[in-house]
């Protein structure tokens, strides 16, 4: 009990002393999820227009298959982009593996269903009757989307920020496709799996204080959002 | 008026959904800066005969003319069709921005610049009384707030028809009037063709040229308010119309235009030119139906003993139920009823006069 208690005081003392390698691995986090989720976003914003707007034959089953997709295991998708990268796959030739990229990757394909998925729910979360009053005002097809996506924003905006809380927090995928090298691809979560297995408590600690404190900013923001 | 152009028409329009026929054989012409109410109990379809005159859905029989022509299929046409006309819908919705994007949208989408809106959306607040909501957050709103913004957004587009689905149903009279004056003042400034829904047949006389009266699917009958209200051309029309006395029969004798109906056992006079021998039903008004103590008090051809089996009374007049071999009301004063002492099983005379029955062919 005293070693959780003196590692949490030195956690604390990292933290406010603005330790270098700790806000180096901090900042590394923040950035691979933002750059992951700006990506993912720019695909899946559009991606779940589409689908709402459209009807074709299937889409109750894809919408199914999109919202299964939430929870697919972060080694499953570690795995497969592993394997596209893989010196001997078929992406082998573009030398992501272990590097920053090949996490963006992974990142990006894991929140893609969870941003896409979560468009679905919010555009069809807006009443009915505001395409209908769009359309009776003169609003074209076109128009019409973009006035309904700008009703749903809160809530879309809630989606991305959960897509933000999965990857910052996603330990199994950064692990197998980044391999964790110091200074490089090192994120919060490898790096707290590193330091406990070594024995480094205060500094695994310090370091989960920090995710915790961002898990915590982003579920307040999602909760104010929620309350529009 | 007639010869013109009607600015819209429709042609045996039907709308299937869900496996039902919700409208039928909808034949209807709608002249430039007429005043048109549709009036209909809920169900009848008022909302999706509206949503097809505005274009939203495609009819599943007949067509739609605006103008002169044919608008039912053309997917370009029917975008630009639309933004000649202003829907406002039953239970109107506001966009999560302020009121002066609110009633910015339609213009915004027909591409006007940002100082026509101002200019244009200076008049209208000012007309639906919102110029000093205009920074508000529209979903803010109370009920009657949020009904004109609705009117204030489909008349900034100056539309070439405006159609109204309920405009004050779900509102307190004080909102009720407010509406029904700013409906009035567009009439006045604009000249707009209005095709309006209501259930309320009061609001269609104050408001409408003409009226057209939906049942189940169907228009029974169009024309001038009192026309409608007078002399309704079926029982069901009788009904929603208010007559409360309708009488089965048959035309016993015809001698210029004055008939005798012999019901199961009573013969009653009426005005009509029915001949002998055809089946009907008798409509009189409740109001038309007049109360007293003595057969000879009254000149009227119709006079019918009876026990007054219930009186309700409401305010300052009272409904009386006679039981006269038939079932006859009668609308009078309370006063009336004070004065004759009147009461449960009291014995009266009832009477209306042959003109005041409305005979309708049973079909
Ligand atoms: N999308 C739909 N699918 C199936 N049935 C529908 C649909 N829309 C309306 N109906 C049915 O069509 C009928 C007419 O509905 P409509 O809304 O046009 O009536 P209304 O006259 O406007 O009634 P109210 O006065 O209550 O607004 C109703 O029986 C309704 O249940
Ligand atoms: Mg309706």
């Amino acid at each position: 009990m005293t070693e959780l208690w003196d590692g949490f005081t030195k956690a604390i003392e990292l933290i406010v002393s603005l330790d270098p390698e700790v806000m180096q691995i901090a900042g590394r986090s923040l950035a691979f999820a933002a750059t992951s989720c700006v990506i993912a976003a720019l695909i899946s914003l559009p991606l779940g227009s589409i689908i709402h707007f459209n009807n074709f034959f299937g889409k109750r089953l894809l919408i199914n298959v999109i919202q299964t997709l939430y929870s697919v295991p972060t080694v499953a998708v570690g795995l497969f982009v592993y394997v596209l990268l893989s010196r001997s796959g078929p992406l082998g030739g573009l030398g992501f593996l272990f590097s920053p990229p090949a996490i963006i990757i992974g990142q990006v394909l894991l929140v893609i269903p969870i941003i896409t998925g979560l468009t679905i729910t919010a555009l069809s979360g807006v009443d009915r009757t505001v395409t209908d009053t769009a359309i009776s005002l003169g609003a074209s097809r076109f128009q019409a989307a973009t006035l309904l996506t700008r009703e749903a924003r809160f809530a879309i905006l809630a989606g991305l920020i959960m897509g933000f809380g999965r990857v910052i927090s996603e330990v199994g995928l950064s692990l197998m496709v980044g391999g964790n090298i110091s200074g490089f691809t090192r994120t919060l979560t490898t790096a707290i799996s590193l330091e406990t297995s070594k024995g480094e408590l205060e500094l695994a600690l310090a370091l989960g204080i920090i995710l915790i404190a961002i898990a915590l900013v982003v579920n307040i923001t999602l909760n104010r959002l929620q309350q529009r | 008026m007639s010869n013109a152009q009607p600015i819209i028409k429709t042609t045996d329009l039907g709308q299937r959904l869900n496996g039902r026929d919700v409208l039928r054989n909808i034949n209807l012409r709608i002249d430039r800066g007429e005043v048109f109410a549709l009036i209909g109990p809920t169900g009848s379809g008022k909302t999706t005969l509206l949503r097809l005159l505005d274009l939203i859905d495609s009819p599943s029989q007949g067509k739609v003319y605006f103008d002169g022509t044919d608008v039912t299929e053309s997917v370009r046409q029917r975008l630009e069709t639309r933004r000649r006309m202003a829907f406002v819908l039953q239970k109107p919705v506001v966009f999560n921005t302020s009121v002066y994007e609110n009633i910015a949208y339609g213009l915004k989408w027909r591409g006007m610049s940002r100082d026509n809106i101002r200019s244009r959306l200076d008049e209208v607040l000012e007309m639906v009384d919102l110029a000093d909501f205009r920074k508000r957050n529209a979903r803010m709103l109370s009920g009657g707030e949020v009904q004109r913004v609705a009117i204030a957004r489909a008349i900034a587009t100056e539309p070439e028809v405006l159609l109204l689905d309920e405009p004050t149903a779900n509102l307190d009279p004080v909102s009720t009037a407010k509406i029904e004056e700013l409906i009035t003042n567009i009439i006045q400034r604009y000249h707009t063709t209005i095709v309006m829904a209501t259930h309320d047949m009061s609001q269609g006389q104050r408001l409408a040229d003409r009226v057209g009266m939906l049942l189940d699917g169907e228009i029974l009958q169009t024309g001038d308010w009192r026309e409608v209200f007078n002399t309704p051309q079926s029982r069901e029309m009788a009904n929603f119309v208010g007559v409360e006395n309708i009488i089965d029969g048959v035309v016993q004798s015809s001698e210029n235009n004055v008939v005798t109906i012999g019901t199961d056992d009573s013969v009653i006079e009426a005005v009509s030119d029915c001949a002998a021998g055809e089946q009907v039903h008798a409509c009189i008004r409740s109001e038309e139906v007049t109360l007293a103590l003595s057969r000879h008090s009254t000149s009227a051809r119709n006079t019918f003993s009876g026990e007054i089996a219930r009186i309700i009374t409401t305010g300052p007049v009272a409904r009386v139920e006679i039981d006269c071999g038939f079932r006859l009301v009668a609308l009078v004063t309370k006063r009336s009823v004070e004065e004759m002492a009147l009461e449960t099983g009291k014995q009266v005379y009832a009477s209306f006069k042959a003109t005041a029955v409305h005979v309708i062919r049973q079909d």
